[in-house]
């Protein structure tokens, strides 16, 4: 089918070229001892990494260039280690390159495929084998065998179905009530709208109920950031600018992209930044997408302050906060 | 007969009549394997999963994989009473107050790091020189399936220690779960036994990343080495290099010494690399709660390219019958690695489809002597170094003082427009590189030496090549396009429709190649000189 080019002529292997040491005993004595002084290396290396573990204390550190501070223990024991290893290695190969030998072997590359006669008795093996069970002949058997292993594999799938409880719409819920109060993290105090000076940013939680510790599972999906603008810094709707209070905006510290932490809040464009995906919100248009993956602005928490003057949550989250789901919308 | 002898020989007596093993092992110790650098990559991930077997093994006798809230007492100062899962507190245990568990713990990440390179060159080798046509497909599968579970496997070590950084990967790895349509909530609350973080999927991953991934480890690799073992390595082209032979060095002793020195090698650099250099200082990052994070959260290297695709995705959500479909999300976690990875599992059986070649190959090709693979090759790697880029996006801004907006969109348009620029310059440069090969053979190696000839004229003084090099510039095949019939016998046109025009313009861009010199020009060109 093609008018394949012929290649030159295979000139065959090259000849073999003799190394020093296969034919002057002096160069083999010499290649023998270079041997012997790599694995004294090795030796070495052995008894630096007996020292360092017995004689170097744990807590002593030392400088040095590069490096910088360094704990000296670890490192001297890995740098023992490392020339223990090594120079095993360094000794093995130089052996086998100096003085084993070096000739290399032909040897003859047979077809993957079998004879065809193999072939041949293969096939009728398998033939007869599928015959004597009769299969073919007792559909009854092949289909409930079929019905049956079909059913074995849902078993294992069942078995882990109490890896974890229904989502239910636990994705939906977060601590944060109408009156619920905004206290700091760490630190679980309430706080006013005086404590925030405009342009700062605190990051806060929702108070629990007395008795009730803060799990992570909570921080997941209560976390919020607080930022202090000048209200005449908003671009907000009636509504949302209803949500603010004295320039504090409330937002869902849990990216709603893929659930990160937003934390990188660049005060002069008043934007957030998530680390992971690089979204970027704009804090002054109710946290308005502006770059980057996210396709959901982060949720805006109504708030405004109870009768001592705390800040307190206005309502709910209207939406879900964090990443999306499938069941997101469905309420 | 000495000492030393007859015990030799009582042995193998003893092992041959338990297992009759004698007829086996004098075949095998002799086997012959041939010699080349570029093999020994794949040792590498071999042994550097040796290394992980071993530093993880010492690993676990101090880890300790739980979530249940401990306070810090250690001795690491600064992290002194807090609160912070058992699981990281014991990676802070094995940190500072384990003699040479700090060593270990970066001797088990940079042996990781040096497994994932390691594997990823030895892909490109076996991809660019061929090694993976027939009969080797099914370990190339193999080696498709390792490499998958190797990301994986990574993944879930480095989130292990429940550190700040690996936590938000993890928090990142339950949104992709989450955003699976259907049953996304579902399966999230099943893997993390409830609402994210929980305390179950510590535990849950020290299984899966100690025991169930390495037993498939073991199984996978076994499989693979017992396939080159049985079919033979494959060899470089050269003289006396054919496909019916096979020309190296016997396993004993020269291999055995050479490959069992190198582990040793191998194993001496990792532990130099875990005692010098660095790696994931967890200790810095603090214990892991979903409300912080820290700047420039990275994922290990191999993750790198994945978290680059999700950074570029554009913000793309489908809000429809009360339904979220977040294809941000689908789309650069899971829809284009999956077609990244069955395309590459599948590409044996592409190209022999495309090029209708059923033949065993046992020779590697040199890659400028396929130059439709190797650009394809060429545009997969620009695709995936592109996506690493903005996977790093944040660090290169801060370095290179840019902005991440322009390395996103410089990254968005690129990885669309750079691959396909990559498979023209990468064919046209092995095209040109056939054409010096032909150049070379027809007409020898320049000397530099310039001559005058008696009447005046200026020559260069022409080498000719030796016939080993000769050959191995031409030895390699050059197979015409496929002939796809336009009518078959009954006079219906084009039989295999749309598929045989596809298969025949591909086949045409297979075989595109630049005509290799033959004896015969070889002869007019000598007779020409005289």
């Amino acid at each position: 089918m093609s008018r394949e080019l012929e290649p030159l002529s295979d000139p065959g292997l090259p000849e073999h070229i003799h190394r020093k040491a296969d034919h002057d005993p002096r160069a083999a004595k010499k290649a023998e001892r270079q041997v012997a002084i790599l694995f004294s290396f090795s030796a070495i290396g052995t008894i630096l990494f007996i020292y360092s573990y017995v004689a170097i204390d744990t807590s002593t550190y030392i400088f040095l260039p590069i490096l910088g501070t360094t704990n000296a223990h670890e490192l001297f024991l890995g740098l023992g280690l490392a020339m223990a290893l090594f120079f095993i290695g360094m000794g093995a190969v130089h052996w086998a390159k100096t003085l084993m030998p070096d000739h290399e072997v032909v040897d003859v590359r047979k077809e993957q495929r079998s004879a065809d006669e193999d072939r041949a008795a293969f096939v009728a093996t398998a033939k007869e084998g599928a015959a004597v069970a009769g299969l073919g002949r007792r559909p009854l058997i092949k289909r409930s065998l079929g019905l049956a292993l079909g059913l074995v594999g849902l078993s294992p799938l069942l078995l882990l179905r109490d890896l974890g409880p229904l989502p239910k719409n636990e994705l939906e819920e977060t601590n944060w009530r109408a009156g619920t109060r905004l206290v700091t993290d760490p630190g679980d105090r309430p706080i006013k709208p005086s404590d925030l000076e405009i342009g700062g940013v605190a990051q806060v939680q929702p108070e629990l109920p007395a008795g009730r510790k803060r799990t992570l599972e909570d921080i997941g999906k209560d976390s919020l950031l607080l930022i202090r603008l000048r209200p005449e810094d908003f671009n907000l709707d009636a509504e949302r600018l209803s949500w603010t209070h004295e320039g504090i905006i409330a937002f869902s510290k849990i990216c709603s992209h893929m659930g990160c932490a937003v934390a990188l809040y660049e005060q002069s464009t008043k934007h957030l930044l998530c680390p992971c995906h690089q979204s970027t919100f704009d804090v002054t248009r109710a946290a308005k997408v502006i770059f980057g993956p996210a396709a959901r602005p982060l949720p805006q928490l109504a708030i405004s302050v109870d009768a001592e003057g705390y800040l307190v949550a206005r309502q709910p989250f209207t939406e879900a906060v964090g990443p999306s789901f499938w069941e997101r919308d469905s309420k | 007969m000495s000492a030393r002898e007859r015990v030799a020989g009582t042995v193998a007596n003893y092992v041959d009549e338990r297992t009759g093993a004698a007829k086996w092992l004098k075949k095998n110790l002799k086997k012959v394997f041939p010699d080349h650098w570029s093999f020994m990559l794949g040792e590498v991930v071999m042994y550097s999963f040796v290394i992980l077997l071993l530093s993880g093994t010492f690993l676990t006798f101090w880890f300790d994989p739980s979530m249940r809230e401990v306070e810090y007492e250690g001795s690491y100062q600064p992290l002194s009473g807090l609160k912070m899962s058992a699981a990281y507190a014991s990676t802070l245990h094995i940190s500072f107050d384990v003699r040479g568990g700090l060593l270990m713990r970066q001797i088990h990440h940079w042996a990781a790091l040096i497994f994932m390179a390691a594997m990823v060159a030895h892909l490109l080798r076996v991809f660019f020189t061929g090694a993976f046509r027939k009969p080797r497909e099914m370990n190339w599968v193999i080696g498709v399936g390792l490499l998958t579970l190797g990301i994986v496997e990574g993944f879930l070590g480095y989130s292990l220690p429940d550190d700040l950084l690996s936590g938000t990967g993890i928090r990142i790895a339950e949104a992709i779960i989450q955003a699976l349509p259907v049953v996304g909530s579902y399966l999230a609350y099943f893997v993390f036994g409830g609402a994210f973080p929980g305390e179950v999927f510590i535990p849950r991953i020290y299984t899966v990343h100690v025991l169930l991934i390495p037993g498939i480890f073991l199984a996978l690799i076994t499989a693979h080495l017992m396939l080159v073992w049985y079919q033979k390595h494959t060899q470089y082209p050269g003289p006396g290099r054919t496909e019916k032979n096979v020309v190296g060095y016997p396993l004993l002793p020269v291999y055995m010494a050479k490959a069992g020195g190198f582990f040793f090698i191998v194993f001496g650099v990792t532990a130099f690399l875990g005692a010098v250099a660095s790696i994931n200082p967890i200790w810095l990052y603090g214990p892991y709660t979903p409300g912080q994070i820290s700047a420039g959260s990275q994922p290990d290297w191999y993750m790198g390219w994945l978290d680059g695709l999700v950074r570029m995705a554009p913000p793309l959500e489908t809000h429809a019958f009360g339904h979220t479909i977040s294809w941000n999300i689908l789309i650069p976690g899971l829809i284009i690695p999956g077609i990244m990875f069955t395309g590459m599992a599948l590409y044996p059986f592409i190209e022999s489809w495309m090029t209708g070649d059923k033949r065993e190959h046992h020779l590697l090709d040199r890659p400028r002597n396929n130059p439709n693979r190797t650009a394809l090759g060429a545009m997969a790697l620009t695709f995936t170094l592109v996506a690493l880029i903005n996977g790093g996006n944040d660090l290169i801004a801060t370095h290179f003082h840019l902005s991440i907006n322009q390395i996103m969109w410089g990254t968005r348009f690129g990885i669309i427009i750079l691959p396909p620029i990559a498979f023209v310059i990468t064919k046209r440069i092995c095209l040109s590189l056939q054409r010096a090969d032909r150049d070379l053979v027809l007409h020898g190696r320049e000397t530099g030496r310039l001559v005058r000839l008696p009447h005046g004229e200026f020559v260069e003084v022409h080498e000719p090549l030796s016939p080993e090099k000769a050959f191995l510039l031409t030895q390699h095949e050059q197979r015409e396009p496929l002939q796809i019939a336009d009518t078959d016998q009954s006079g219906v046109r084009n039989p295999q429709g749309w598929r045989g025009r596809i298969r025949s313009r591909f086949s045409i861009a297979a075989q595109e190649q630049v005509a290799k010199p033959t004896p015969t020009e070889v002869k007019e060109l000598e007779h020409g000189h005289n």
